[in-house]
C-alpha cells in the first residue's frame, strides 16, 4: 500500500509528497488540521490541505522572514507575530537575547497544541518567558495597540480561510498605527508566479504601500510552497533593508543560520523582471 | 409551542418529488429546466433551473392554493402564531400594499408616521386613501425619526375618528419600536384596523429577548420581510393576518397585483426558510444578537462613533429597540453617515445596508460571522484614524415636518409641469424625492415643497447619497402640481 498527500498547487498542477503515515487529523473552529510523517521532508502540518510547514525545508522560511528585519535593524526590542502557529518565527526572535518583548498572535489554539505535540522543531521556544500567547483574531489585537512595536511579522494562511482579514487595507493600516516611528513590517508576501497566488501578492504589497514610505519585495526558495519561488514583503517607516542593513552588528552577534546570510540578505532584493512588473502593474 | 410538523417543507418536498419523476416539460416557462439556455444553467446551476418551474397540480397554485401551498402556508401561520399566512412572491411592497389595500378604499383615511417607507405611500396613490401623517418625533442628538408616541395617537385618533387603519412601523429602519400593544388596543376601542411593516422584523418572531411581533400584538395585519434577515431570497415575504380579517378577500386583493407566474424558488426558499426558524431560530438569532451586542460594544471603544442600543429607550416614541440593529451615528468624527458607507465600499470592499446624513446601518443576520465582523471594526477604526474633521457646518437633522396639501392619488395624477428643484419653493410636488435605501420620501406627492427641503435635497446630493423617485434621473428638476 502507497499513502500519497497531494496538494492542488493550481486547478491543473499537483504537488505529492508520498507519506509514512499521518499522525493526526483534527477539525478546530476555522479550519481542518493534518500532520504527516513523509521520508523526504519529515513531519509536515497542513490546513485544510495546504502545506504550512515541513521540517526538511521549514529553516528557509523561518530565516527570511525573521533575520532579515533583525539585521536592518538590530535594536528591535518589541515584536509582535501574528499567525506563526507552527512557532518556527517565534523560535528564531527567540535566539536574540536583544528582543524584550514577542506578542503572538494565533487565531487558531489548536493549531498551536498541535505542533507543540507533532512538531517541537519549530514549537520549542513557545514557553520562552519573552513570549506572550494571545489566540484571538489579529485583526482585533492590532487595533488596539498604537506606537507601541518595532517590528510587526505578519505569518498567515493564505487570504482564503481564517486569514483572509489580514491581507486587507484596514488591516495593513492598523500595523502602520501600531508601530513606531522606525517600526518594521514584514508580510508574507504568497507566490509571484501563479496567478492566484499573484494577484493575492500584488493586493498585498499595493496595500502595504498605501502607508509605508519604503516597500521592498524580497525572495527566498521554499521547496514545498507552490512553484517555490516565494516572496516577503518589507515595509518600514525608516530603514531601506537594503542600504540599511548593519551587516557588521549583525555579523558579531554569532547567529549560526542555514539559509540567511548578509549576502543573501541584499541578493534575496533583487528581483526577477517579471516580477517588478507584478509590483508596479495596478491592481484592484 | 408549535406543532410538531414544523419539521416538514412541504412545497420543498413537493419540488423534490417533482424532480424524481421526470416530467417532460410542454408548458412554460420555456428554459425547458435550463437545456435552452445553457449559459444561465451554467451561471446558476442545473439544480436551481430544473425547479425553475410553472404552477401545475402536483405543485399546486399560489393564486388559489389547495393542497401543498396550502399546507405550507398553514405551516407559516402555525410558526408566526397568525391567523393566517401568505406566501408573498412580489416582495414585501407587495404585502405593504395589500394590506393598505385589504382596509382602505378611495378616500378612506389612513394614519401613519411621516417615515414609512414608499412603498406605504405607492399603496396611497393606488388605492386613494388619504394618510393623517403622525410626527414621529427625533432624536436630534442622532438625527433619526423615532417611534410614534401614545399622545401624538390618540390626538390623531381623535382628531380623525373616522380613519380606517393605522400603520406602523415594527421596527423602523433603525430598529426603533413603538408601544405596539397599546396602539393596538386604542385602535381596536375605536374599530381601526392595525397593519405593521415588519419588513425588518422577521427575528421578532423567532429570537428570544426581542421586541414584541405585532401577531403577539394582537394587530391585524403585518407584512414581514423573511428575506431582509431571515435567510430566504429576495423578494420573498409573509404576509401574515389575524382573525378579524377575512382570508378570502385578502388573497383577491392581492391577486390584484400578484404575478400568475409565481417562482418556486422563492416559494421554497420561504418554505425552508420558515422550517429553519422554526426548528432553529431560538439558536440562531441569540447568535445574531451577541454578535450585533460585539460590534457595537467594538465600535464605541475606538471612540468618535457612537453604536446605540437599548439605552435610548424612553417607555414611548422609542418603546423598544432591536439590538440586531447596528446603527452607527458618525457625524461626531465629522463625516457623514453616507460618506462613511462610500469609504467602506470604495476602499475597504464593505457592503452596508445604508448611510443616510449622520448615521450608517450595517444589517447583522443568520449569514453572518465573527471574521468579517473584526473587518467592518478595524475599518471604522482606519476611517477615524484617517478621514476623521471638524464637524462644524454638517447638518443634524433628519425629519421635516410634511405639509400635505392634497391627496397623493390627486396629487400624483392631476397636471403638472417640471421646473429646477432649486427654483420649486412652495410649490405641490407631484412625485417623490428620497434617499435610497432607506427609501423613505423626503417628499411625496402632494406635499409642499419648502426652503428646509431643498437645502436638504441638495446637501444629501452633495454628501454622496444616492437620490431617487423623480421622473428626471439627475434630481435636478422636479414635478410639481398645476398647469
Amino acid at each position: 500500500m502507497e499513502l500519497w498527500y497531494t496538494e492542488q498547487h493550481t486547478q491543473n498542477v499537483r504537488f505529492t509528497i508520498k507519506v509514512d503515515e499521518q499522525l493526526y487529523n483534527g477539525q478546530s473552529e476555522y479550519q481542518r488540521i493534518d500532520v504527516f510523517k513523509s521520508k523526504e521532508f519529515g513531519t509536515f502540518l497542513t490546513l485544510d490541505g495546504l502545506m504550512m510547514v515541513t521540517e526538511k525545508d521549514e529553516f528557509i522560511y523561518h530565516d527570511m522572514i525573521v533575520h532579515v528585519p533583525m539585521a536592518t535593524n538590530p535594536g528591535i526590542k518589541n515584536v509582535m507575530v501574528i499567525g506563526a502557529g507552527d512557532g518556527g518565527t517565534v523560535r528564531e526572535l527567540t535566539r536574540y537575547d536583544s528582543i524584550e518583548n514577542i506578542d503572538m498572535v494565533e487565531i487558531d489554539k489548536m493549531v498551536v497544541d498541535v505542533c507543540r505535540e507533532y512538531l517541537p522543531q519549530t514549537a520549542s521556544k513557545l514557553d520562552d518567558p519573552r513570549v506572550h500567547l494571545y489566540f484571538e483574531d489579529g485583526l482585533r489585537f492590532v487595533r488596539s495597540k498604537e506606537n507601541t512595536y518595532d517590528l510587526v511579522i505578519v505569518d498567515s494562511t493564505d487570504p482564503f480561510g481564517p486569514g483572509e482579514g489580514l491581507f486587507t487595507r484596514e488591516f495593513y493600516g492598523n500595523c502602520f498605527k501600531a508601530l513606531k516611528e522606525d517600526g518594521i513590517l514584514v508580510n508574507q508576501h504568497e507566490s509571484p508566479y501563479y496567478d492566484e497566488y499573484a494577484q493575492a501578492m500584488q493586493r498585498a504589497h499595493k496595500r502595504i504601500q498605501e502607508y509605508f514610505p519604503i516597500c521592498k519585495v524580497y525572495q527566498a526558495h521554499i521547496p514545498t510552497y507552490p512553484s517555490g519561488h516565494w516572496l516577503f514583503g518589507f515595509a518600514s517607516k525608516k530603514y531601506d533593508p537594503v542600504t540599511d542593513v548593519k551587516e557588521e552588528t549583525w555579523n558579531q552577534l554569532g547567529i549560526k543560520t542555514r539559509y540567511y546570510n548578509t549576502d543573501i540578505h541584499k541578493g534575496s532584493f533583487a528581483l526577477p523582471t517579471y516580477v517588478k512588473d507584478l509590483l508596479t502593474d495596478t491592481v484592484e | 409551542m408549535h406543532s410538531a410538523s414544523q419539521d416538514r417543507a412541504p412545497i420543498y418536498e413537493a419540488l423534490q418529488k417533482y424532480k424524481a419523476m421526470r416530467i417532460v416539460p410542454f408548458d412554460v416557462p420555456g428554459h425547458k429546466q435550463g437545456r435552452g439556455n445553457p449559459e444561465l444553467r451554467e451561471f446558476l446551476g442545473e439544480r436551481c433551473l430544473s425547479v425553475d418551474v410553472n404552477a401545475m397540480k402536483p405543485l399546486d397554485n399560489l393564486g388559489h392554493p389547495v393542497s401543498v401551498i396550502k399546507e405550507a402556508e398553514e405551516l407559516a401561520a402555525d410558526a408566526f402564531d397568525a391567523y393566517h399566512a401568505f406566501f408573498m412572491v412580489n416582495g414585501t411592497t407587495s404585502a405593504v400594499q395589500a394590506m393598505i389595500m385589504s382596509v382602505c378604499k378611495q378616500g378612506d383615511k389612513i394614519i401613519m408616521p411621516r417615515n414609512v417607507h414608499k412603498s406605504a405611500i405607492n399603496a396611497l396613490i393606488i388605492s386613494g386613501a388619504i394618510p393623517v401623517y403622525v410626527n414621529p418625533g427625533v432624536n436630534n442628538a442622532l438625527g433619526i425619526p423615532l417611534g410614534m408616541s401614545i399622545s401624538e395617537v390618540r390626538k390623531a385618533m381623535e382628531q380623525h375618528p373616522d380613519a380606517k387603519a393605522i400603520f406602523i412601523n415594527n421596527p423602523t429602519y433603525y430598529g426603533i419600536c413603538s408601544d405596539l400593544k397599546t396602539i393596538t388596543e386604542l385602535a381596536h376601542q375605536k374599530g381601526m384596523f392595525v397593519l405593521a411593516d415588519e419588513a425588518h422584523g422577521t427575528h421578532f418572531y423567532f429570537g428570544e429577548n426581542q421586541p414584541l411581533n405585532a401577531m403577539a400584538a394582537g394587530a391585524d395585519m403585518a407584512a414581514v420581510s423573511m428575506h431582509k434577515t431571515g435567510g430566504s431570497l429576495s423578494q420573498s415575504s409573509f404576509l401574515l393576518i389575524g382573525s378579524r380579517l377575512n382570508i378570502g378577500h385578502v388573497r383577491q386583493i392581492i391577486n390584484l397585483t400578484q404575478t400568475t407566474s409565481a417562482s418556486y424558488l422563492l416559494l421554497s426558499s420561504l418554505d425552508i426558510s420558515r422550517r429553519n426558524l422554526a426548528l432553529d431560530g431560538k439558536n440562531i438569532f441569540a447568535k445574531v444578537t451577541s454578535l450585533a451586542n460585539y460590534g457595537r460594544d467594538e465600535i464605541n471603544k475606538i471612540g468618535g462613533y457612537y453604536a446605540f442600543s437599548k439605552e435610548l429607550i424612553n417607555g414611548d416614541s422609542i418603546f423598544d429597540f432591536d439590538t440586531t440593529k447596528l446603527v452607527v451615528h458618525t457625524r461626531d468624527i465629522g463625516l457623514a453617515g453616507v460618506e462613511v458607507y462610500d469609504i467602506l465600499r470604495d476602499n475597504y470592499d464593505i457592503q452596508i445596508e445604508f448611510g443616510d446624513i449622520g448615521n450608517i446601518l450595517a444589517i447583522i443576520s443568520v449569514g453572518d460571522r465573527a471574521l468579517a465582523l473584526e473587518r467592518l471594526v478595524s475599518s471604522l477604526s482606519e476611517i477615524k484614524r484617517l478621514y476623521m474633521r471638524d464637524k462644524t457646518g454638517m447638518f443634524d437633522h433628519e425629519y421635516i415636518t410634511p405639509d400635505v396639501v392634497m391627496a397623493p392619488q390627486r396629487a400624483f395624477y392631476s397636471e403638472q409641469h417640471s421646473l429646477p428643484i432649486r427654483d420649486s419653493a412652495g410649490q405641490i410636488s407631484g412625485e417623490f424625492v428620497m434617499a435610497y435605501p432607506p427609501g423613505i420620501p423626503i417628499l411625496a406627492p402632494g406635499e409642499r415643497i419648502t426652503e428646509e427641503i431643498i437645502d436638504y435635497i441638495v446637501y444629501a446630493k452633495s454628501k454622496g447619497s444616492f437620490l431617487t423617485g423623480t421622473e428626471d434621473m439627475f434630481i435636478e428638476n422636479i414635478r410639481v402640481v398645476g398647469e
